[in-house]
């Protein structure tokens, strides 16, 4: 089966500094694939490199058959590619309502927009409670789930979502995890990035394991979870 | 964007099968029909009481300059001109700094140009005497130029940068408008331009007293009426935006512009757009004032003016039309108002004046800034956002703050 995202040699630099030094790493329809590494090792920029929102100095994206390079972050969106922000980036100062119709904004199909709305609500009872509350007054957990929710109303194929445990109380975490393997199960393809390594392999099909700019290990999860070198890098055995 | 209107719409529909079924019941009234007259009957209350505001605020603004001539004095009906100025003024800077959060410090910079498009080509200095209705709409547009050229290469910056950027634009704008009189004379320089056509549609000029229906209406208050319908043009074109998917775009990119961008949000045409769009209301006014005014000079399109326009959006309520009107509306009558004052009641109370009302008026006009932005942080009138972000007064506010402080259950 053809692959829905294939990255090669991908490359991206902050003025000086390489961030990425050339990665490679692919996604199939429908697949968990979790990407974990240390801070600063280059897992918030494969994703903003991916959303469009940094410009690769090298390498190529293949998405759907067609090549990312020269297409804008805003027309990614309309293709499929979602990414739910690093800190969760709802609109503050919107209600939950707002922030989820936001997620449609490059959708024109106005009807079904109230039926996924709905539908994200179920997904969500917490939201549907919260409706016309203003996004920044939730908790941090709800939050990512607004943020969450947002990034589904574009009807994604591939979300790409970017540390959802951050500052979450654990009771927090494995709800949110819960949503993402139901989100998964859907038949969505996600890709996780992720600080707590054994939570992400845990619900991954497939990971990678970044470090500073450079993947040093790929695999099932149920490999890496098992290798000695993740298990004394990142998961502390 | 019909979704966010979806609720309320769905809202009206059921009302509106309500009363169909009223209607068709009317042979024998059910209990279930009396109680749904009754539950519409408070909306078509407010309705009509909303209906009933609206045209006792239409007669007061139709009536407000001759009501002013008659208790107040002369002098009045061109400070409300001024007023009426400035609520556009401050309605365009809303759209870049309330809207899509901007921080705009060279706003008055459109104005200028505006002004200038207008005095330059309506007046000797060149022996061009084109028409209002072209000179004005040229403006905006030359106006919505520069907001593009000024927009373009600030894309990037934001808060306290793109602040100091868009101070530099304005003084730029002031500047070459003093000093564009060598070699090639355009501007007049610090002189300014004088004699500029009064404002004429088709052979009605604002410029002279007219009899019409009877009545003796002086320029200032044809003027006045002139504006009060640009004014309500941009309040409406204002509403509009605010409501449109536009609009949502604009205040995406306030609230995060990382976010904006991933969900979709062209973010660099979305924010020319709202540089573009205040610049044109800014080019607009700009042309009015020329008109109005018959003269303009660099020092009308200085600093202060950024200020003074930037302090109606942020005293009146960023972000809400009604909170920027009275912004504007307050911050042209109270000095005016304290000039007026100050003598008189000094005389009064001490039989004599011990400060000078014009030194007065200054200090004044700065304590009730300071005093406003401790009482109102979020401004007189300010958006039901901001008030439920910064007070907690109602339900869904404690509600807000049960989730925020109380989570750890």
């Amino acid at each position: 089966m053809m692959n829905l995202l294939t990255v090669e040699n991908l490359k991206v630099g902050y003025g000086g500094i390489q961030a990425l030094k050339g990665i490679d790493l692919d996604i199939a329809p429908g697949e968990l694939v979790a990407l974990i590494g240390s801070n600063g090792a280059g897992k918030t920029t494969t994703l903003k490199a991916l959303a469009g929102l940094l410009h690769p100095t090298a390498g190529k994206v293949r998405y759907a058959g067609k090549s990312l390079f020269a297409c804008a972050a805003h027309q990614r969106v309309c293709d499929g590619l979602a990414l739910v922000p690093e800190g969760r980036g709802v609109f503050a100062r919107l209600t939950v309502e707002e922030n989820l119709q936001m997620g449609a904004y490059t959708r024109r199909d106005t009807a079904q927009i109230g039926t996924d709305l709905e539908h994200k609500y179920a997904l969500f009872p917490r939201l549907a409670e919260r409706r016309t509350q203003l996004a920044g007054t939730l908790s941090g957990g709800e939050q990512q789930m607004v943020a969450m929710a947002r990034a589904l109303m574009s009807r994604p194929k591939l979300l790409m979502l970017d540390e959802p445990s951050m500052g979450l109380a654990p009771m927090m975490v494995a709800k949110i995890f819960e949503t993402i393997r139901d989100i998964s199960a859907q038949g969505v393809s996600i890709l996780l990035v992720e600080q707590n390594a054994r939570l992400a392999l845990e619900v991954a099909q497939r990971g990678y394991v970044l470090e500073s700019g450079l993947v040093t290990l790929s695999g099932a999860s149920s490999e890496l979870l098992g290798s000695d070198a993740v298990q004394r890098a990142y998961l502390g055995g | 964007m019909n979704g966010w209107r979806s609720a309320h719409e769905s809202e009206n529909k059921n009302q509106a099968t309500e009363n169909t079924e009223i209607t068709e019941k009317t042979g024998a009234i059910s209990v279930a029909s009396v109680f749904s007259v009754a539950n519409s009957f408070p909306r078509m209350k407010f309705n009509h009481k909303s209906k009933l505001l609206l045209a006792v605020l239409a007669i007061v603004l139709l009536a407000l300059p001759f009501a002013t001539d008659a208790l107040l004095g002369r002098g009045w009906v061109r400070i409300a001109d001024f007023a009426l100025l400035y609520i556009m003024l401050a309605l365009g800077l809303n759209i870049v700094v309330g809207y899509a959060g901007l921080l705009d410090l060279g706003y008055v910079a459109f104005f200028a140009v505006g002004a200038y498009c207008y005095a330059l080509l309506g007046s000797p200095q060149f022996g061009l005497h084109l028409p209002f209705w072209i000179v004005l709409p040229l403006g905006a547009l030359l106006a919505c130029v520069f907001g593009v050229l000024l927009g373009a290469p600030t894309l990037r910056l934001r808060g306290d940068y793109l602040a100091i950027v868009t101070l530099g634009f304005g003084e730029i704008i002031r500047i070459f408008l003093n000093n564009l009189n060598a070699p090639a004379n355009i501007t007049n320089g610090p002189q300014g331009i004088s004699m500029i056509d009064p404002i004429r549609i088709g052979g009605f000029s604002l410029g002279g007293t007219h009899e019409l229906f009877g009545f003796t209406i002086p320029s200032v208050h044809l003027h006045y009426y002139l504006f009060l319908g640009c004014t309500l043009l941009v309040v409406f074109v204002s509403l509009r935006l605010e409501d449109s998917r536009i609009g949502r775009a604009w205040m995406a990119i306030r609230e995060d512009e990382v976010a904006a961008e991933a969900m979709g949000i062209n973010t660099r045409n979305i924010k020319l757009f709202a540089f573009a769009m205040g610049a044109t209301f800014g080019g607009a006014a700009g042309g009015l004032f020329a008109g109005f005014q018959g003269f303009v000079s660099p020092e009308s399109f200085g600093l202060t003016e950024s200020v003074m326009i930037l302090c109606m959006v942020v005293l009146g309520g960023m972000g809400n039309i009604s909170g920027v009107v009275l912004g504007g509306v307050l911050l042209v009558l109270l000095p005016e108002a304290l000039r007026n004052g100050a003598g008189p009641v000094q005389q009064a109370l001490f039989g004599k004046t011990l400060i000078d009302p014009e030194s007065l008026r200054m200090l004044m006009f700065g304590l009730a800034l300071i005093v406003v932005m401790l009482v109102r942080p979020a401004g007189l009138w300010p958006s039901m956002q901001r008030r439920r972000e910064l007070t907690a007064d109602d339900g869904v506010a404690l509600q807000e703050q049960d989730t925020v402080y109380g989570s750890s259950r």
